[in-house]
């Protein structure tokens, strides 16, 4: 590739230099097996000891990383945790989904995963009348399905409309993901998995498959991937003046 | 009081049904019915004694899933998921059966003593295709089988 005069290329290769880390795992990526890397994030806590605050999980996407039209990250997704389309698209799940963002002046386009942000002020959890929706002491916002009620407050409360309502029984479930008719869910980051010393479905896939747009990882550590790839550039929060601290930050946006 | 006979019709009604199914075997020379759940075939013990897991694993499994859920604690031993790979019974097609099989495990007793559970709309009730062959197997030869007793005695000590 030229350095010629498109201006597409700039900032892609200004990001790739700005997130070392980003640059290991894609160059290490293609044809590696899942399991051969990136599994794993550093220390993965015992299965017997409760989570705590000393970590907070986020994730920087990468826009630039982010080829229109793939969808590698939302079938991951609907793979792992077991949704697909009911073929009603005003009801389908909303764990995660490609949103296609317009400047209205110049027309630019540019595509971004969205799902839910993982505030460190989440609004669904002040709506819940239940407790069913909760922040866990590592930051991951969750849907207690065992006490949700499934009264949807926390979709309405919720600025990113990161939530949906399971309208139709299932019989199909993941076993690591039971979902059913009649309560919320959202995006958990993988729970189980990153409990396992894992990242999320989506995370692993964009890095095995499209192109490692997704960094995961502890955002109190200063040498997480995730915290070193955000110390050294731009980053934004989607809705950032509503306050609520998003755990997921976008570049390039 | 119209409750109480209701249930009793009930009970009557689903030991009816029960014994039409052949769930309920009485053993020659006793005069009650009794469930008969099926003994998995790769273990030799449950995750805790018999008698308690008999009248304590609801609690257990309630108790599991909050500490799961809420604080991220992911032992294995009283883990749904867990009961159900373990206990996962055969159908008739070899592969395990679903919870609306009246032959599924956690079928067997509430069935007989009518009791409810909703934990089957969410969760799956047999474990995962790449596990059946572990799960459904009658080899104790099964490396992952003999990891998971493994891990059970390990409990238990
Ligand atoms: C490693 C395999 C294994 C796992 C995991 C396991 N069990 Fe068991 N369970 C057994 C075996 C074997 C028996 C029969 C023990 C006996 O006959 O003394 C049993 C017996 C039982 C019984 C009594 C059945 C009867 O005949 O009266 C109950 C109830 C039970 N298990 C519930 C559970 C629950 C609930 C869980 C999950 C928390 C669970 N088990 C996990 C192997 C397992
Ligand atoms: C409305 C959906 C729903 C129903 C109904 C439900 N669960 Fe859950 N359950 C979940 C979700 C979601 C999780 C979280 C899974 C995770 O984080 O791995 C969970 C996790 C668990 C866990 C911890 C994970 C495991 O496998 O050990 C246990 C134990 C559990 N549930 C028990 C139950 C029991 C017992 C019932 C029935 C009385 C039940 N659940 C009914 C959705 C449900
Ligand atoms: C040995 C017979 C037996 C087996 C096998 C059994 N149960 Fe039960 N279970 C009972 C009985 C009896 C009750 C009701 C106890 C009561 O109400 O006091 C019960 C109650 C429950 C409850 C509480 C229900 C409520 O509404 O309070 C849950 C949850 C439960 N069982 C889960 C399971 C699961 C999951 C399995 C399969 C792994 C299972 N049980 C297998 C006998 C059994």
């Amino acid at each position: 590739m030229s350095d010629g005069g498109n201006d597409m290329i700039a900032p892609d290769r200004r990001a790739l230099l700005k997130s070392a880390v980003g640059l290991a795992t894609t160059t290490i990526a293609p044809g590696v097996t899942l399991y051969a890397f990136g599994v794993t994030q550093a220390g993965a806590k015992p299965a017997d000891q409760p989570v705590t605050s000393a970590k907070r999980w986020g994730l920087l996407i990468d826009i630039n990383k982010c080829p229109p039209g793939c969808d590698k990250c939302v079938t991951a997704c609907s793979e792992e945790n077991g949704w697909k389309s009911s073929g009603h698209p005003e009801t389908d799940a909303q764990w995660i989904r490609k949103v296609t963002l317009r400047d209205p002046r110049t027309g630019a386009k540019r595509e971004a995963p969205a799902m839910c942000q993982h505030c460190a002020s989440p609004p669904c959890v002040d709506v819940c009348p239940t407790g069913a929706s909760f922040k866990r002491a590592d930051g991951i916002v969750l849907v207690d399905k065992h006490i949700c009620i499934g009264c949807r407050y926390c979709m309405m409360a919720c600025p990113y409309k990161a939530r949906s309502f399971v309208h139709e029984e299932h019989d199909d479930q993941k076993v690591e993901a039971p979902r059913g008719k009649g309560t919320v869910e959202s995006c958990t980051f993988c729970v189980s998995r990153v409990d396992a010393g894992r990242i999320p479905a989506c995370v692993e896939a964009c890095a095995a498959k499209a192109g490692a747009a997704m960094t995961f990882g502890d955002l109190n550590d200063p040498a997480s991937d995730v915290s070193k790839a955000l110390a050294a550039g731009a980053s934004a929060q989607i809705r950032a003046d509503l306050g609520l601290d998003p755990g997921v930050r976008y570049r390039n946006l | 009081m119209a409750a109480v006979s209701l249930r009793r019709v009930l009970l009557a009604a689903l030991v009816v049904v029960g014994a039409a199914f052949g769930l309920l075997k009485a053993e020659a020379g006793e005069r009650t019915p009794v469930p008969q759940p099926v003994k998995p075939a790769a273990a030799e013990k449950c995750v805790a004694d018999t008698q308690f897991m008999r009248r304590n694993h609801m609690k257990m499994l309630l108790h599991q899933r909050d500490e799961t859920v809420h604080e991220g604690i992911r032992t294995k031993q009283f883990s749904l998921a867990n009961c159900v790979s373990c206990h996962a019974v055969k159908g008739a097609d070899g592969k395990p059966v679903a919870y609306s099989d009246p032959k599924h495990f956690c079928r067997t007793c509430h069935s007989y003593a009518a009791v409810r559970v909703d934990c089957f709309e969410c969760h799956a009730s047999r474990p995962e295709e790449k596990a059946k062959a572990a799960n459904a197997s009658d080899s104790s030869h099964d490396p992952a089988l003999s990891a998971l007793s493994a891990h059970v005695a390990e409990m238990k000590k």
